[in-house]
């Protein structure tokens, strides 16, 4: 039976900042993920580093924000953006 | 060029302020954010800004075309500070020019407002007791060594 693309890890770059970074301990990874959205992704992030609460989370990818139920591709830089307080 | 930048460095106003230049211009409105010595009834020490630059300064690009588009604006420019600011220090500058004063105080009101809320900086106080915490993250934890270990 062939493998549906959801169950075919992708590599993904992830980057984080601020209270994330100090969280994880490192501002980058990379690393492979069956997660299909970056809402999956934080998700499965989540189990793994067990995010502080933080309010409102936001998501970029490749740059550019974007809602949670975006698809997440191989090869995509995925930064997860916690309240910002510029200024 | 953009016409919203980072500055890991000082800086003053005066070396930006040719960026707004411009001959129709009978109005020039700034706004300079300070970093102060409390917040919430703390006192602060020093701060850190962290940004994510290569989105902070689409969306900080993003903020100025709204500001010419709401208003009737000649020119227009923010800086934003990185990296570890003393009590004093200059964090942000904005600057607008326009024909009438009315338009240059609406608009540099609008970049600093929507700066604060939507570019992709954070910061972090140390405060007086020797603890620190990011702004905005409901997280205030004392001083360890990062990269300690998740659950």
């Amino acid at each position: 039976m062939a493998t549906t693309s959801a169950d075919t890890p992708i590599a993904v770059r992830v980057e984080y900042f601020a209270v994330l970074r100090e969280h994880v301990g490192r501002a980058r990874e990379d690393l492979r993920t069956t997660a299909a959205t970056v809402g999956e992704l934080w998700a499965e992030l989540d189990r793994r580093y067990a995010f502080p609460a933080l309010g409102r989370v936001k998501v970029a990818v490749n740059d550019e924000f974007r809602d949670w139920s975006a698809p997440v591709r191989d090869g995509d830089f995925v930064v997860f953006i916690p309240p910002v307080a510029g200024g | 060029m953009s016409r919203f930048e980072f500055s890991r460095e000082p800086f003053t106003p005066e070396r930006h302020r040719a960026r707004v230049a411009d001959p129709v211009a009978g109005g020039y409105a700034s706004f300079e954010g300070w970093v102060r010595n409390h917040n919430d009834g703390r006192g602060v020490l020093r701060l850190e800004y962290e940004g994510y630059e290569a989105l902070g300064i689409k969306e900080g690009e993003r903020i100025v075309a709204e500001a010419f588009e709401r208003f009737p604006i000649a020119q227009a420019h923010c800086v934003h500070r990185l990296g570890v600011l003393e009590v004093g220090d200059l964090a942000v500058w904005v600057a607008v020019t326009a024909a009438h004063r009315d338009a240059a105080f609406a608009a540099c009101r609008y970049i600093i407002d929507e700066v604060k809320n939507r570019v992709p900086i954070w910061k972090k106080e140390h405060y007086a007791e020797g603890d620190s915490g990011w702004i905005n993250c409901e997280v205030r934890s004392a001083d360890a060594p990062a990269g300690s270990a998740p659950r």
